[in-house]
């Protein structure tokens, strides 16, 4: 299959993916790039290389605290789950029996077809003054009035942790059924304690797994919009949040435009942090 | 001691995963109009009321169509594009897959705020359409790269013969790739269908007037926690394990 007649009708077969992919994601990506470097006179957009966006985003308060509060969330969010998760892969792996794993990962995925955006109200109102959590501790004799848990900082990394436990026990699982019993057996013979297993031999080689979950889990988090605007109230915008106020009231495309490059070129540094271990192609 | 803690720790997990999930459907069988505690159901009241309004039965058939309707293109121009780069030796193919699969590694809000810049830019409506239009960028990449994995050298020899027996690039495509690639092109569909459906974003910068159920949920939501929303949830999270299950039961006995 070679020469200039099968190369023609080769290009016909990826022709129109091709364009689909550059008339709808590289142009409008291009044109978005250069929104960034737009600005407003009024309500008019002057086109040009103004670095005003950029500059707003040290010179103004609320723009580089969303940075801020977005990096927080995100990072306490990926430890968080990281170390949630570990153990819970852990316990699947080694201490359910194989032939009921399948099922046990079955199990942990279902709650998670819900709708996305009812993920969120859900833990909205578990999470209400009045719902189920406050309920119990008042029950038990913990908190004697109701706290306010919903619409905070601690509602948004509750549904944001909640999902990505769950995808990390997935690929963290993944990777230590992987490894070879051996392993663990000639460390325990080598008069190693479980513990000392764990950290010079297991979680060496689980690492690539953990950074690849971790590494997704920070994309993930960072971009999204629905979590902290459903569940973290209104006293602390993320960088998304800020992204759709600039779109929605004030239809400020370059500011939002510039924002998306800043968010995007945040999660470029991340890849580049973690790229060593990461394995991409495991997912 | 350290017998029961491993036990225990699963338990205490799948209790956190499992604590939303189980409030939202429990209250979607309250009785009055606040679905915290106490419980007073189970009355199908909500249910009633969600299935009988107008606006959400809309919003679930136009998710229905947009979902349908971009995994159908994203599927056919995927599979089109990993047959074409599979099969024939072309010039800067590694950098054609490269730029097919590039859309991934944005996420779907960028996506969604380029596509809305140029669309009113242009002058061009928002619709469903427009959304279908973003749901086919995002599907696109995951349909390409299953397909292309797929592809192998077994199917390459079925076509090599055909093609031998007299049989056009068309007929070799749909008679002889097509159907040896059914469960790869069926499982790329059901994702691409499973992600559209759900996707939020782009379909809320993307949509005006007729919206998808994830927007008409997010609109919902503004007038703040109603059993009426708990219901919708439960429905679709009902109709997402039973589709999961007969999706399971069907690859499991045809595995067998």
């Amino acid at each position: 299959m070679t020469g200039t007649g099968a190369q023609t009708r080769g290009w016909g077969f990826v022709a129109p993916a091709l364009i689909w992919t550059i008339a709808f994601f590289v142009v409008p990506f291009a044109v978005m790039g250069a929104m960034s470097f737009a600005t407003l006179e009024g309500r008019t957009l002057v086109w040009g290389l103004h670095l005003d966006n950029y500059a707003d985003m040290i010179g103004r308060a609320y723009l580089w605290r969303a940075i801020l509060v977005s990096l927080e969330i995100t990072l306490t969010v990926t430890v968080v789950s990281v170390v949630l998760a570990y153990p819970l892969a852990a316990i699947i792996a080694f201490r359910v029996p194989p032939r009921w794993q399948r099922l046990v990962l079955l199990l942990a995925i279902l709650p998670f077809w819900t709708s996305y955006v009812v993920r969120s109200y859900a833990w909205l109102l578990v999470l209400a003054r009045e719902g189920m959590v406050n309920d119990a501790m008042i029950a038990i004799g913990l908190i004697a009035e109701p706290v306010t848990l919903a619409n905070t900082r601690f509602a948004t990394v509750t549904g944001f942790v909640h999902f990505f436990v769950m995808l990390l026990t997935l690929t963290i699982y993944a990777n230590l059924v992987q490894l070879s019993p051996n392993y663990r057996r000639a460390a325990m013979d080598l008069g190693a304690s479980s513990f000392q297993t764990f950290r010079h031999v297991i979680l060496p080689l689980t690492l690539p797994g953990i950074v690849t979950g971790a590494f997704l889990t920070f994309v993930l988090c960072i971009g999204d919009y629905v979590t902290p605007q459903i569940l973290g109230g209104n006293t602390e915008l993320t960088v998304p949040q800020v992204i759709m106020v600039q779109l929605g009231r004030r239809a400020d495309f370059p500011l939002a435009s510039a924002l998306a490059i800043v968010l995007m070129a945040i999660v470029t540094l991340a890849y580049l942090a973690s790229a060593r271990f990461l394995r991409l192609d495991r997912i | 001691m350290t017998r029961y803690l491993a036990p225990l720790y699963l338990v205490i997990a799948f209790a956190f995963i499992y604590l939303p999930v189980v409030t939202l459907v429990l209250f979607s069988f309250q009785g009055s109009t606040l679905p915290v505690p106490p419980f007073d159901g189970p009355s199908l009241r909500w249910y009633r009321e969600v299935l009988g309004d107008d606006d959400t039965t809309e919003a679930l058939v136009n998710s229905l169509v947009v979902a349908i309707g971009s995994s159908a293109v994203a599927v056919t121009l995927g599979f089109l594009a990993a047959y074409g780069l599979a099969r024939h030796v072309l010039p800067g193919s590694a950098f054609m897959r490269g730029l097919l699969i590039a859309p991934l590694t944005v996420s779907y809000l960028i996506v969604g705020l380029g596509l809305l810049i140029v669309i009113t830019r242009t002058g061009a409506g928002l619709s469903l359409v427009t959304a279908g239009i973003g749901h086919v960028v995002i599907n696109l990449p995951l349909a390409f790269a299953i397909l292309y994995a797929s592809m192998g050298a077994q199917q390459e020899q079925a076509e090599r013969a055909a093609r031998d027996l007299g049989a056009n690039e068309f007929q070799v495509l749909m008679l002889v790739t097509a159907p040896m690639l059914a469960p790869a092109i069926a499982a790329a569909f059901f994702l691409s269908v499973t992600l559209s459906w759900d996707e939020f974003i782009i379909a809320f910068l993307l949509t005006r007037f007729d919206v998808t159920l994830p927007v008409e949920i997010w609109s919902m939501l503004r007038s703040g926690l109603s059993p009426r929303l708990n219901a919708i949830g439960s429905v679709v999270f009902l109709a997402s394990v039973a589709a999961v299950l007969i999706l399971e039961l069907f690859v499991l006995r045809r595995r067998q």
